[in-house]
């Protein structure tokens, strides 16, 4: 019986349906915790669904690399996602036209101050060379990240994580952030929270109201493409400052 | 749902095919995200089936960060020994990244559409 148990086993850890299915199981059995606490935004799902999966792929000795040959599936639809973003963006486009100004002039300042205030943190505080470069493009969406990591000598899958953890803290910070400011325009909430926060921070925003969500997906849109020009380029303005 | 998911799939393939043909520096999906913007507009909006088919994708986002953030796991050594910088840099760095373009976007905002603090 044990044996058959493990043959059994044998056969899903190789399988991609396992790495799928835990995926899809976690991530439900987050977002009905989530749902469970009044969309309390401490219990993130994408926390809560992470933790579960390290826990129970360190538990079942699974490596990394055998469950992303399931999960891939999931995560190759980020793309499309992306693409899908278009069409809220449509939606509130008249919106976004009266505040060209203010938006052009957000996404610089917010950009540049994503990327140079998460080197020069980093740095001040010790982190290693690498460590920093992985640090530069955390506030855009994984995908677009990752890309830039491995462009300028970070190490991708550590961007990825530093890009999920820096979405969480959006999520959930933003709104104490913005309340403190007194800060109530659904737009400008919304484009901040995009601009600092990408896809998780996005996500919120939609659950929050539909115009907040589109200004943050344009945000992230914008932010992911500017900051993929711009990392490369104060790559060599920050290289001299990264030192070690 | 399915002429959906394909025409998403068509506008990030061509994404990604100019980006490089053309060697540039944006990522595919964001290049085919602004393609497909241009095209709603031409096309005066989406049909119902995109509509529909975009929201279902846009409602899970979350679940679609998960695989990627699971690699944390592969990391633990790094983040046990470097957890205090890259911390306080994501939480600053959100932070601050949230006021300046908070402030900055207020500051640049024309008078008509100013809400009126309550």
């Amino acid at each position: 019986m044990t044996a058959e148990l493990s043959q059994i086993w044998v056969y899903l850890a190789a399988s991609p349906l396992l790495g799928l299915t835990v995926t899809l199981l976690a991530y439900q059995g987050a977002f009905w915790i989530y749902q469970r606490s009044g969309n309390n935004p401490l219990a993130n799902p994408v926390l809560i669904a992470v933790t579960a999966l390290v826990l129970f792929l360190t538990a079942t000795g699974t490596t990394y690399e055998t469950y992303f040959a399931g999960a891939q599936f999931v995560h190759f639809l980020l793309g499309p996602a992306t693409l899908a973003l278009a069409i809220p963006l449509y939606t509130q486009f008249k919106r976004v036209r009266a505040m060209l100004l203010p938006v052009l002039a957000g996404l610089l300042a917010g950009s540049l101050t994503a990327i140079v205030s998460a080197v020069l943190i980093g740095r001040l505080f010790g982190a290693s060379q690498s460590t920093q470069l992985s640090l530069a493009p955390k506030s855009v969406t994984t995908p677009i990240a990752m890309g830039i990591a491995e462009r300028i000598g970070g190490i991708p899958s550590l961007t990825a994580v530093l890009v999920i953890v820096t979405g969480i803290l959006g999520a959930l910070g933003a709104r104490y952030v913005f309340d403190a400011m007194k800060l109530h325009d659904p737009a400008i909430r919304g484009f901040a929270i995009g601009i600092a926060s990408h896809g998780i921070g996005t996500a919120r925003a939609f659950q929050v109201n539909e115009q907040t969500g589109a200004f943050a997906a344009l945000a992230m849109g914008l932010n992911g493409a500017l900051t993929a020009m711009l990392v490369p380029a104060l790559a060599h303005w920050l290289s001299p400052l990264i030192g070690h | 749902m399915l002429s959906a998911l394909t025409q998403l799939l068509i506008f990030q393939l061509a994404g990604e095919v100019i980006v490089r043909g053309l060697a540039l520096p944006v990522p595919g999906p964001v290049l085919g995200m602004l393609l497909l913007f241009s095209a709603l507009i031409l096309r005066g909006g989406p049909g119902k089936e995109l509509q529909t088919t975009g929201s279902t994708l846009l409602q899970h986002l979350s679940l679609l960060f998960v695989p990627a953030g699971t690699g944390i796991m592969v990391h633990l050594h790094r983040v046990a020994d470097e957890w205090l910088p890259l911390l306080l840099s994501l939480l600053i760095s959100t932070a601050v990244t949230l006021v300046v373009t908070a402030l900055v976007m207020k500051a640049c905002q024309p008078r008509a559409t100013t809400g009126e603090a309550p």
